[in-house]
């Protein structure tokens, strides 16, 4: 299943705009924090996670959702974000803690939940996999359509979640796909020096269910391997899992120095750049032209110029409106 | 001047366990980030040149497996510090600190020993929302069979480690981020303080007086000490004398010193970042009232984050967080001075 000319042109602008939103997110969240880098100064304060290298992955599969589909998202979750459709202008304001964004300034980054599309996030480690499974145990019992991803890291994988969640997934046949982000590093350690076996979708076999590796993070191609283990769980087979070999190219969170990387890794790492290279094949296909993908460019950085235009422009939330929103 | 050398928390700790680890080859770290990186928040930095990989281990996301393993390497004569690199996460692995760490011993009728020390950061005020942000005391507290202890300074950062690595028991050693002393997370320079090179313990279970005083006793804990320390100094200009007490240990809990205090000054305020209900603040209120009631010129006052979870916005957290401002305005009202609008 190959991508139709409108697919890759949604694939690579999507992963534009997820560029240039984290390039403006960068930026901001540095005003503020120097000479002195305090993470709680600036308009951006707090942890800050971001996804750079990692865009194929999110649209390689979001490719193949819809609004009504269920995504549970980690702690690095802008990506997954834009191209599961979350608002942007709402996710900018969120980030900045506005009191328009999608949760009034209560979650933060590491915490965006769009009820619109049926995204959610947690910063604790694997915790989307057991609400992923759970929206596609609801499916199934209330014979509803749509299937359930979650999005984890390859860090993750080696949780008491991921294990106990998958293996309900697989006796139940739930119509569940999980997307393991394989960027090498968990914080400062590496996948390596933590993870027993090489390929986590090799642990697929401990569960009955397929196991699919993609090398190369190459959008086309996640979005092929994707599309079948979407339209299985559709057809009601049961959940697949994928791991996607991807590159982180910032630091694990803004900040991070990353003394623990080998000399050179990073160098390697952005030659392989996934926007430029999807730009190139693109070209190289025959189909697009650059101005076609000029105009999809800019586009992307209209979008992202407007959600931060709105999120700068917003009143913080009232302090006391902390207190509200605990109960439904 | 080599004595007086000033150090931070997080030194304090990396400090105090390398000397417990060149003098006893049963003790080793183990966590997330603890080895090359040091620790996020600084505590471990140095081991693993000095100790090597064998004694400093880097662990997987694995809290259930790698705590649990912990508590079966220390009934095996090790002595374990492991790293919970936020409170927070303690979801993913409590039934193996407080159903197997914290019961082990009573359940082998005390022939079973778990020495191990769990480190874990706690608190908030810099916009890192809900997950990452509590202090979570009095759920440890609460739960019996293991020791809490959390240093408000770097002298007390050292004592309390070499204690806890000392202990026979599981001690649960709760470091608060603001007062680490990791310039990204803002410094509390108070909690910066002198620290002997030699080794010493600061016994568990004894609470300090931060600061002598006549008309009201703030009791607290980590950063709340600095809170409180703070809003002493205000009062102080405004002729109200305040003591301050520093509980340094939860479990156990010196009674006594905030009683003694109590029965001083007559006037007790409880700061606690730990949520207001079921928690600390409760507990301290109910060790005075219990026994005190005659020495109480007014009732207490506890300054605890609300029954909220921590919001990322800054304006609301800075909202929902005790300070300095809030224990002095209601030291103010406790003494029967005016407060200022
Ligand atoms: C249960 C839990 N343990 C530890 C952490 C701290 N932590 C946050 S991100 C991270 C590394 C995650 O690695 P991976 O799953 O590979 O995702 P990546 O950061 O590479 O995207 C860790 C250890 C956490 N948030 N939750």
């Amino acid at each position: 299943m190959q991508p139709a000319k409108g697919t890759l042109a949604w694939m690579y602008e999507k992963m534009v705009t997820s560029r240039r939103f984290e390039n403006a997110i960068e930026k901001i969240y540095m005003e503020g924090k120097s000479p002195v880098f305090n993470m709680a100064d600036g308009p951006i304060p707090g942890e800050m996670h971001l996804s750079d290298g990692q865009e194929p992955v999110a649209v390689g599969v979001c490719a193949h959702l819809e609004a009504g589909d269920v995504v549970t998202a980690t702690h690095r979750p802008h990506h997954q974000a834009i191209a599961k459709g979350v608002d942007l202008k709402k996710m900018a304001a969120e980030i900045f803690g506005k009191a328009t964004g999608l949760s009034g300034g209560r979650g933060g980054h590491m915490h965006i939940f769009d009820a619109e599309v049926n995204f959610a996030c947690s910063g604790i480690i694997a915790q989307g996999m057991g609400p992923a499974a759970g929206a596609a145990l609801s499916r199934q019992i209330q014979g509803k359509p749509g299937v359930a991803v979650s999005f984890i890291g390859e860090g993750a994988a080696n949780q008491g979640a991921f294990h106990e969640a998958l293996n309900l997934a697989a006796v139940w046949k739930l119509p569940m796909v999980v997307v393991v982000e394989d960027n090498a590093w968990g914080i400062s350690v590496s996948k390596e020096a933590s993870t027993a076996i090489k390929r986590n979708s090799d642990r697929a076999a401990a569960y009955g269910i397929p196991g699919h590796y993609i090398p190369g993070n190459d959008p086309r191609k996640i979005y092929e391997v994707a599309g079948e283990a979407i339209a299985r769980a559709r057809r009601g087979e049961g959940p697949t899992l994928i791991e996607v070999e991807t590159y982180r190219l910032a630091g694990h969170f803004m900040g991070d120095a990353e003394g623990y990387r080998p000399d050179g890794e990073k160098d390697g790492l952005f030659a392989k750049d996934p926007i430029p290279v999807m730009r190139a094949r693109l070209l190289a296909g025959g189909s697009f032209t650059d101005a076609e993908l000029d105009a999809l460019e800019t586009g992307a950085q209209a979008a992202v110029d407007e959600a931060i235009r709105f999120a700068r422009g917003s009143a913080d939330p009232k302090p006391e409106d902390a207190l509200t929103a605990v109960f439904a | 001047m080599e004595n007086e050398r000033k150090l931070t928390i997080a030194r304090a700790m990396a400090e105090a366990t390398a000397q417990e680890m060149r003098d006893d080859p049963s003790v080793f770290v183990m966590g997330e980030d603890i080895a090359e990186l040091g620790g996020v928040f600084g505590n471990t930095r140095g081991l693993l040149e000095e100790f090597g990989k064998e004694r400093v281990r880097d662990t997987p996301i694995s809290e259930t497996g790698f705590i649990g393993a912990a508590v079966g390497a220390a009934q095996d004569g090790m002595k374990p510090v492991v790293e919970l690199m936020f409170v927070d996460f303690f979801g993913v692995c409590f039934d193996a600190i407080y159903n197997l760490m914290a019961k082990n011993t009573y359940f082998s009728g005390g022939n079973v020993n778990v020495p191990m020390v769990l480190m874990t950061s706690t608190g908030g005020g810099y916009s890192d929302a809900g997950q990452h942000s509590q202090c979570l005391y009095g759920s440890f507290a609460h739960l019996p069979g293991m020791k809490v202890v959390s240093p408000s300074n770097a002298y007390d950062a050292k004592g309390l480690m070499t204690a806890a690595i000392r202990d026979p028991n599981p001690v649960i050693y709760m470091y608060h981020k603001g007062l680490q002393g990791m310039g990204w997370l803002g410094t509390e320079a108070g909690a910066i303080t002198h620290v002997p090179e030699e080794s010493y313990e600061v016994e568990i279970g004894k609470a300090a007086i931060a600061r002598e005083g006549r008309d009201v006793t703030i009791v607290s804990i980590a950063q709340g000490v600095h809170h409180g320390l703070k809003a002493a100094d205000a009062l102080a200009q405004q002729g109200i004398s305040a003591e301050v007490v520093d509980l340094r240990s939860l479990v156990p809990l010196d009674r006594e010193t905030v009683r003694a205090s109590v029965a001083k000054t007559g006037r007790l305020i409880v700061v606690d970042e730990d949520y207001h209900s079921y928690g600390v603040s409760g507990e301290i209120i109910a060790t005075v009232t219990e026994s005190n009631m005659a020495d109480l010129k007014a009732p207490p006052r506890r300054i605890a984050y609300p029954d909220v979870p921590i919001p990322f916005a800054r304006v609301m957290e800075q909202h929902c967080l005790p300070n300095a401002d809030k224990i002095a305005a209601a030291a103010r009202d406790l003494c029967g001075a005016p407060v200022p609008a």
